[in-house]
């Protein structure tokens, strides 16, 4: 098993280094859901090691991985042990033994190039009237919508911010429009691995097309496959916070407006652990007027993950009971914030919940940066 | 020094470089014993106690630090540092630079006068105390410093930075020896020696390398070095353990933070943490009898002589030892939340402290390739000065005449430094033979 696991990852182009875990436990140490759920990477690793991994169907635990990857940035020894569960999730994708609501959303990629299983045709429905045009007539910047923010009532809002703030800063963009597809980040995630590549394949000649040079993602997990899993030529990827920080500074983007409240910020695993963009987000709300801003204390490098990737948002998770997005939302509240801002439709989704379920609607707004932008220009 | 013997240089007065000092002078050789800091002692300077046998650091160094200070064969440059070498085995030709003190050394009585005075008083930055502390801004590092000389920090100085300091030199108006000079400038001084030591030591790693562990955003998580000074009667709180004026009650102990990782520059085992951590615990066991003491480890290696026993003791002394390196540290009220698998329970466990300490890894100084180009020395991968031959020449340098000592070549514990010390004065004194057959 042991040399069939270190195999496979290689195959499937993971850098998965079983031989090298010392089992010091940084990576279970770290691992959000480690306390709340039976899931332990470190003693995965070893099991794997030594050939001892019990029948995989019956560990419901493994989809509980949020790829948030905070193991693999600990683990001092390169073992890469998420990629562990990902190469043993792919082994359950191809046995067919996956959380039907996972199927569910792979389907939906495969067959319509979104997970949440609306049609393919309605993907810009949002953009109608907004005057945003089609990057096939060229443009400076390509912007990646996502899924989400494409068909998610919530984040629609934000698409919508963000078509805002572009416009007023003068930023020539366009969109793909119902060509856009699924970036795959959470496909290869959850072990699926030939649809990853089907959407690569398509994909990267159709991004590669437009010729813009610069491509701006809303999602941070959008960002991080195109960034490092694309190889896109002639085209530098950006996450938006990264892009209107760039803007602010040029002083292309300007304020007329305030926003008069007192506003925290919760760091996206995909955009700070993983890419490490820890300044930008907080550069962007510091130069809101009227914005008060304030720390929580776990951020940055330290962020609690809100539990929203790696197929997070199509599977519950074995427990529903301690979900670390209520403990964030208490968090973000005692800070005396009123506003909870988040850079990641993922986080929008699972924070919002979170304040709705913990009683903090009075309280506690979450809003992303976008909104916060758009409502101060 | 009116001998007809060749003379050795040794370059850091750290237990190393005192060591290697007084063996070539007690031969009968020459020494020059150049050292950065205003006093000899270096790190071992800074410890409180020392393992396994809880002797004192102080109590077993200082007798060692005023043999240099007034050994006749012994020449002691303190506040200089060697800035030329020509010449090859036999014959080097060394420039020394002395830094202005702006004391003289030969007419100050170490009174402290001065630092009363001092309008800088209780307002700089103490780095012998590892910042937990603030001095003047002319100062002796420690009250045992050799030689008992005050220095000016010019970084600190008003005067210096500013160019005045009120209407009047306080600092020179309240030394009763007039040894105050605000005139002294750098000064160069050339030797000729047959050998040279390089006993340089070494530095701890930034914690802040490892975000994790809050360093740097929690004043209550430590290095182990800032531990020793808490922990030291010569330190800011006289030997007590408190922090913000209180008794820690839960106290946790992190080993090998940057050690072991190659992504802090840092692949090997800083060898000496498992065994400080483990008199830091008993220090805070012996200190605080009713404190709740936990230590995170990877692999307890516990190699030399005596020291398995003292790790035996530690625990019996109800010190909790915990498979699995803690992976993060953060805030819940007002405690500290330490984070960890615990490997042996296969359980994630979250354990409070009011103090963490963080074991830091030793790494070579961060002016090590400036040296070894001086010197015209290798380095190994890791960063320290290469021997010769791991095995057969451990304490010969790449570079014939010139030896090393000490942490420099790689972390070691006090009893290998000095037997290091010890073994590269014989070695030299090879060198200084031959040198004395040719003259």
């Amino acid at each position: 098993m042991q040399a069939d696991i270190q195999e496979l990852a290689k195959e499937l182009g993971l850098g998965l280094d079983l031989l090298g875990c010392i089992q010091c436990g940084k990576c279970t140490g770290g691992c959000p859901v480690s306390i709340t759920t039976a899931l332990n990477v470190r003693f995965l690793v070893y099991e794997a090691l030594v050939d001892a991994l019990p029948d995989l169907g019956g560990m419901e635990e493994l989809w509980d991985c949020t790829c948030c990857f905070t193991c693999v940035e600990r683990c001092p020894k390169d073992v890469r042990p998420a990629e562990l569960i990902i190469s043993l999730r792919s082994q359950l994708v191809e046995s067919g033994k996956i959380p039907g609501t996972i199927g569910d959303a792979l389907m939906s990629i495969f067959r319509q190039g979104n997970p949440l299983g609306f049609a393919r045709e309605d993907r810009a429905a949002w953009a109608e009237g907004l005057g945003i045009k089609s990057a096939r007539e060229g443009c400076e910047v390509l912007w990646f919508v996502g899924c989400v923010p494409s068909y998610d009532m919530r984040s629609q809002a934000v698409a919508k911010a963000a078509a805002k703030v572009f416009q007023a800063a003068g930023v020539d963009f366009g969109i793909l429009g119902t060509e856009e597809t699924c970036c795959g980040n959470e496909v290869r995630r959850v072990g699926e691995m030939g649809l990853f590549e089907m959407l690569v394949e398509e994909g990267k000649p159709l991004l590669e097309s437009v010729g813009a040079p610069t491509m701006v993602t809303t999602s941070p997990h959008c960002f991080n496959t195109f960034k490092h899993e694309y190889n896109l030529e002639g085209m530098e990827v950006l996450h938006y916070t990264q892009f209107l920080a760039r803007l602010i500074e040029e002083g292309k983007l300007t304020f007329s407006g305030k926003v008069e409240r007192v506003v925290t910020y919760h760091d996206p695993c995909f955009l700070g652990k993983q890419n490490h963009v820890f300044d930008e987000p907080r550069a962007v709300l510091q130069a809101i007027p009227g914005v008060k801003f304030v720390e929580m204390d776990r951020i940055r490098e330290r962020s609690l993950c809100c539990e929203g990737g790696g197929g997070r948002m199509w599977f519950e998770g074995t427990n529903t009971e301690e979900r670390l997005a209520f403990q964030r939302v208490h968090e973000a509240a005692e800070t005396g914030a009123e506003v909870l801002a988040v850079a990641c439709p993922f986080c929008m989704s699972m924070l919002e919940d979170a304040v709705k379920v913990q009683g903090l609607e009075d309280r506690l707004k979450v809003m992303d940066i976008l909104e916060l932008v758009a409502e101060a220009m | 020094m009116a001998s007809a013997k060749p003379a050795a240089l040794v370059i850091g007065a750290g237990i190393a470089g005192i060591q290697a000092a007084l063996d070539l002078a007690d031969a009968g050789f020459p020494v020059y014993l150049v050292e950065r800091e205003p006093s000899v002692g270096g790190r071992m300077s800074q410890l409180d106690k020392t393992f396994p046998t809880l002797d004192c650091s102080s109590c077993i160094l200082t007798p060692k630090m005023v043999d240099v200070g007034q050994h006749p064969n012994i020449e002691l440059m303190t506040y200089s540092e060697v800035v030329a070498v020509e010449g090859e085995v036999g014959s080097f030709h060394v420039t020394i630079k002395k830094k202005p003190r702006y004391v003289e050394e030969d007419l100050c009585k170490g009174c402290g006068a001065c630092a009363e005075a001092c309008r800088m008083h209780g307002r700089v930055i103490d780095t012998f105390n590892q910042g937990l502390g603030k001095r003047a801004a002319i100062y002796v590092p420690f009250p045992q410093a050799v030689p008992l000389v005050y220095t000016i920090d010019p970084n600190a100085c008003i005067y210096l930075t500013r160019g005045v300091c009120g209407k009047t030199f306080k600092c020179k108006d309240a030394c009763p020896a007039d040894a105050i000079n605000f005139d002294q400038k750098e000064q160069f001084v050339e030797v000729d020696v047959a050998a040279i030591i390089v006993a340089t030591g070494f530095d701890l790693i930034d914690p802040r390398t490892k975000p994790e562990f809050g360093y740097g955003v929690y004043p209550n998580v430590l290095t182990g070095l800032e531990f020793e000074r808490l922990s030291s009667a010569s330190g800011p709180t006289a030997g007590k353990i408190l922090l913000n004026g209180k008794e820690p009650k839960d106290v946790v102990f992190i080993h090998c933070v940057g050690s072991r990782d190659p992504h802090t520059g840092v692949p090997y085992c800083s060898r000496i943490c498992c065994m400080y951590t483990a008199k830091h615990a008993h220090l805070v066991r012996d200190k605080l009898p009713d404190a709740r003491i936990t230590v995170f480890y990877i692999d307890m290696r516990a190699f030399g002589k005596g020291y398995e026993e003292f790790y035996d003791r530690v625990k019996h002394e109800g010190v909790i030892y915990r498979r699995g390196e803690p992976s993060e540290v953060f805030k819940r009220g007002d405690k500290l939340v330490v984070r960890a698998d615990d490997t042996l329970l296969r359980r994630t466990v979250e354990v409070e402290a009011d103090l963490v300490v963080l074991a830091t890894a030793v790494v070579p100084r961060a002016d090590t390739e400036a040296v070894a180009r001086l010197l015209g020395l290798e380095r190994t991968p890791d960063g320290f000065f290469k021997e010769a031959h791991p095995k057969h020449c451990p304490v010969e340098s790449t570079r014939p005449g010139v030896f090393l000592a000490g942490c420099c070549q790689g972390p070691k514990d006090i009893p290998d430094t000095v037997a290091q010390g010890k073994a590269a004065a014989a070695a030299a004194m090879g060198v200084l033979h031959q040198a004395m057959g040719n003259g």
